[in-house]
């Protein structure tokens, strides 16, 4: 037994984990992206995503987790998604209005195309699983002062 | 345009009243008064869908902030107006059935929808958005203004648990905790 099989849970769970892991978060990365063209979008792929770093911590243990996705990045995602998104509504008033959608639109079907609409929905995902992952962390390190004394 | 503005100072009127008011009931009702009102702003805006949904929280609102009020002082003083008060209570009643039934009368047929703003998403969606997953058309670029105040209201959210939960807002005073196990 190696030292990182000391924490977490046993061995099937955690090679397995390594296994998945990867894909959820790329079909997290996928639905978020194709957001505009089939169905899904910033907030079904933000959630899969900060579910696949949770599933990293059920796995092998919060110390392993936080070590990929550190506390304080949490806060700079979310921060970064809210600013993005907003700063996009706000370019909008380079053709007028707030919200406009001030890029071209494209193709339709096609992975680029409807203007602000990706972009929104990235803000959105990051927003929602750097919020999400940051809630799941801070109920993990929750202690209350019954539990410091034993 | 004019009506906009005359039911705007009423928004404003009742909301002055329901913070100088001293009595804790009659500013609940007037907070009430104000959500209605803003429900039919958003009708006349062009917004049915939300001013459904204002309406509805508004009710929601209103029952959990009365049930909230109700324990604490309510000065009953019915006796000696009840007159008064059946006449009041018969009145609105013949009132609410007459609109009703005005109401009832200029429904479409069963069947057939009563907003045609969906309709219009359907069939424009394509061209004037370029999205072709009309759920995104919709909450990103035709109701974005909403997508923003849910976005704020999660942020919000965030904020609050985290402030409640982590361990500097908990510690007692003049005690030091180690910040490697704490958010």
């Amino acid at each position: 037994m190696s030292k990182e099989h000391d924490k977490g849970m046993s061995v099937i769970v955690k090679t397995i984990t390594r296994l998945t892991v990867g894909l959820i978060m790329l079909y997290g990365i996928y639905i978020l992206s194709h957001g505009h063209v089939s169905p899904g979008g910033g907030f079904a792929g933000g959630v899969i995503i900060a579910l696949s770093f949770v599933h990293l911590m059920l796995a092998y243990g919060k110390e392993a987790a936080l070590k990929k996705f550190p506390k304080s990045a949490t806060s700079f995602f979310e921060s970064t998604g809210a600013i993005m998104f907003l700063s996009i509504a706000l370019l909008g008033f380079t053709g007028g209005y707030f919200f406009l959608n001030f890029i071209s639109k494209g193709e339709p079907f096609k992975l680029f195309s409807a203007g602000i609409i990706p972009l929104c929905n990235i803000a959105i995902s990051l927003k929602v699983g750097a919020g999400l992952f940051a809630i799941f962390i801070a109920l993990v390190l929750l202690r209350f002062e019954s539990e410091n004394k034993e | 345009m004019i009506e906009l503005y005359i039911l705007l100072t009423i928004m404003i009127i009742g909301a002055i009243i329901a913070i100088e008011v001293k009595d804790l009931l009659s500013s609940v009702v007037a907070v009430g008064a104000v959500g209605l009102v803003l429900s039919i702003v958003f009708l006349i805006l062009k917004a049915p869908d939300v001013a459904i949904t204002q309406l509805v929280v508004e009710i929601l609102c209103l029952i959990i902030l009365i049930q909230a009020t109700l324990k604490k002082d309510l000065p009953f003083s019915t006796s000696g107006r009840w007159f008064f008060n059946t006449v009041i209570t018969v009145s609105f009643m013949a009132l609410l059935l007459i609109v009703a039934v005005k109401c009832f009368n200029d429904l479409p047929a069963f069947g057939y929808p009563i907003m045609r703003v969906a309709g219009e998403y359907l069939k424009e969606g394509l061209t004037a958005t370029g999205a072709t997953n009309i759920v995104s058309a919709v909450i990103l670029d035709y109701r974005a203004y909403d997508t923003l105040g849910e976005a704020t209201i999660l942020f919000t959210a965030v904020i609050g648990v985290l402030a409640i939960v982590r361990r500097v807002g908990r510690k007692p005073k003049g005690k030091n905790i180690k910040d490697e196990d704490s958010f």
